[in-house]
């Protein structure tokens, strides 16, 4: 057995890196475990000329396509948003768009000003301070003064516009509507040890020269130097627990396959919305047949996603292609509840600067808009190069046949029961994804593009993992408190998306990194009756 | 289905067939088609965890055309095809992804097309900064965050 750890974190990803850097001047003994391991950014796809055809394999988004020893496989054939991920040190910070939205004031009061849903049972305020130390953490860039998000300071200048940008922005004034730069963790100078972006532009899976903030670059140095310990390549099975109900450890298999059990005082999950319910659900005992921390019933509920209608036309002038950060803007104009459209809540804008060549040849092949034969090479240099793209991100509503389970047959690599996803699109989000695509459209034809082509939704676009272990102050109505403590078992805590009450309408990234450190600190704040 | 490790000599001349299909050579733009030898060569070196898709997507042609595609008269040809491409499920969308993802690659190809023959890394681009006033109209029209209670 090995020797016992204070705090043993689960996941070394977006929110267990936070999470652990912050426990760290504790002094207290820290171990977290990771099924993946520490990534070398001279093997990333844009090291290479293959650099485009990678991303439909080993370094594709979808880890039942990926397959990598890391990956765990996920039955999502009940869903339409097929869930995708990134499973290493840096967990899907590796992988990600890096757009940096925060969820709105607005958002955690949902039930009060909507009707709808839940409230949080904490407030946009106590995240702010928060929101800002993790800003300076990962190396945020942006322009500050946008009158229709919430007060951001971000460390470094926005991206450039490239060529793009006019022509979104352009569109925008002709139409009147809200547009901004992106707040992006894209180093647009020298931050902290990481070298300013150069435009690599392929960069959602994974940044060669280390602009795009991911946490193994930007948390985990300063956690291990404090002292904190991360053991690679280590995939738990189970968590226990004594005659007490309090969590004893974890049951886990190292880097050669060899069960183990490590023992620990507090056990903090950080496994996304996927792979947390997935845990919980195996670790079933006489105490807790249900699953651990689901006297509720809610573990595994409630999945939210957030359903993209995309829309992308074809212009006369250039764009920038594969030749910059995919992501520079982003639009609040139809971010808030107008019943007039027909639904409750709304959906944020984030714009596309464009695809490279394959890609492009890949995905409008399969649109039916670029032929085969004679005319592919007229028809192919009229699209290359010339691609805009807008996406609504729609606010998912919480329901509960939205959920995780465990799969009765599919299993990964070490025999662990695979989640399996249940999933479909709400009427609500059905009519805000048409609305985006309608409002796409004009903003598309304001820019002068044509050939308008549609994603609706994102088939792979399940990036967002929220909502299946909720935060709540009633035992009977969510899975933890309001800090982050499990209801049932008072030395267990999740830190991920999971504990999403609602989902807002924006990239949840900044916001679950920002409760995680909101929870560390509470955790810290009561070191001495913690598990009152 | 084929052996999922290699693609046999009759599947190989029927992925050099539709691979011409799909992308044939073009004197106007100085261009191979994607049956070129060396594209091809590249197909094949690098199919990897495609090769059983792929494999299975030339037997379906096979069985559309009935003998190899290149001995159809063109009009049989194009409707085998068609069917192949509309009927053809992930495994033909993974076959003409691999034709392009090669195609698309090659030097001759990119350097018409005006690309640089590199990856992104190391030298990257450079990203015209734009003009900032384009953001006067947002900041003139204003607007408030909605309230929270």
């Amino acid at each position: 057995m090995n020797d016992p750890v204070d705090v043993l974190i689960i996941g070394a990803g977006a929110s267990g890196a936070a999470v652990a850097w912050s426990l760290a001047d504790t002094k207290m003994h820290i171990l977290c475990l990771d099924q993946g391991g520490w990534m070398n950014p001279a093997e990333y796809p844009s090291t290479e000329r293959d650099w485009e055809a990678k991303f439909y394999g080993e370094w594709s988004s979808s880890p039942n396509v990926r397959r990598r020893p890391e990956d765990y496989p996920i039955n999502d054939d009940n869903s339409p948003i097929k869930v995708v991920n990134f499973n290493a040190v840096g967990g899907s910070t590796v992988m990600y768009t890096a757009h940096w939205p925060r969820l709105h004031p607005s958002d955690f009061k949902v039930k009060t000003l909507d009707g709808v849903a839940d409230d949080w049972p904490i407030d946009y305020d106590a995240l702010t301070p928060f929101f800002e130390e993790n800003d300076r953490m990962m190396g945020v860039s942006g322009l500050s003064g946008d009158p229709l998000s919430p007060l951001s300071h971000p460390p470094m200048p926005q991206q450039p516009l490239g060529l793009s940008g006019p022509l979104i922005g352009n569109a925008m004034n002709k139409l009147g509507w809200h547009w901004w730069p992106s707040d992006t963790t894209v180093a647009t100078m020298d931050y902290e040890g990481r070298a300013r972006c150069i435009n690599l532009g392929h960069c959602t899976p994974a940044c060669a020269q280390g602009a795009k903030a991911s946490t193994d670059i930007t948390y985990w140095p300063h956690a291990v130097r404090a002292g904190v310990e991360l053991k690679t390549h280590c995939r738990v099975r189970e968590i226990l627990t004594n005659e007490h109900g309090m969590a004893s450890g974890v049951v886990y298999y190292d880097k050669d396959g060899v069960e183990q059990f490590q023992p620990a005082e507090v056990v903090i999950i950080a496994c996304n919305g996927v792979g947390t319910p997935r845990l919980l659900l195996n670790s079933v005992s006489g105490k807790f047949p249900n699953g651990l921390a689901n006297s509720s019933g809610l573990v595994g509920k409630n999945l939210m996603f957030h359903p993209y209608a995309q829309i992308y036309g074809f212009v006369k002038e250039p764009t920038d292609s594969n030749r910059a950060p995919p992501t520079c803007l982003w639009s609040k104009e139809f971010y808030d509840t107008d019943l007039s459209r027909g639904f409750v809540r709304g959906y944020g804008i984030q714009f596309g600067r464009g695809a490279g060549p394959v890609f492009e040849a890949v995905a409008s092949e399969q649109k039916g808009i670029l032929p085969w034969g004679k005319d592919h090479h007229r028809v192919f240099r009229k699209l290359n190069g010339h691609r805009l793209a807008v996406s609504a991100i729609c606010e998912d509503l919480p329901e509960e046949h939205n959920r995780v389970t465990l799969d009765p047959v599919l299993k990964d690599s070490h025999g662990i029961p695979a989640p399996k996803i249940d999933y479909t699109i709400s009427a609500n989000s059905r009519k805000m994804m048409d609305h985006g695509l309608a409002r796409g459209r004009e903003i598309l034809e304001a820019a002068g593009a044509t050939d308008i082509c549609i994603n609706d939704p994102i088939p792979w676009g399940g990036w967002h993992l929220l909502g299946t272990a909720r935060m709540g102050t009633d035992p009977a109505r969510s899975v933890v408190n309001e800090w982050g403590r499990s209801h049932d078992v008072k030395n267990l805590f999740i830190v991920d998306g999971s504990i999403f009450v609602t989902s807002g309408g924006v990239n949840p990234t900044s916001t679950i990194q920002a409760l995680a450190l909101y929870i560390a600190d509470q955790m810290k704040q009561r070191l001495a009756n913690l598990f009152d | 289905m084929s052996d999922a490790k290699q693609l046999t000599a009759a599947q190989r001349a029927d992925l050099r067939t539709v691979a011409a299909m799909i992308v044939p050579a073009s004197d106007e733009y100085k261009v191979p088609g994607a049956d070129d030898a060396a594209i091809q060569a590249d197909m094949l070196a690098t199919l990897g965890r495609d090769t059983a898709l792929v494999a299975q997507a030339l037997d379906h042609l096979a069985d559309l055309a009935g003998k190899p595609l290149a001995e159809l008269d063109d009009a049989r040809r194009d409707a085998v095809a068609q069917e192949f491409r509309t009927g053809g499920g992930a495994a033909a969308a993974t076959l003409v992804r691999v034709v392009l993802q090669c195609y698309y690659r090659d030097d001759r190809v990119l350097r018409s097309l005006g690309l640089e023959l590199r990856a992104p890394f190391p030298k990257g681009h450079v990203l015209p900064e734009g003009d900032w006033s384009l953001l006067d109209p947002v900041r003139a029209r204003g607007g408030t965050l909605r309230r929270a209670t």
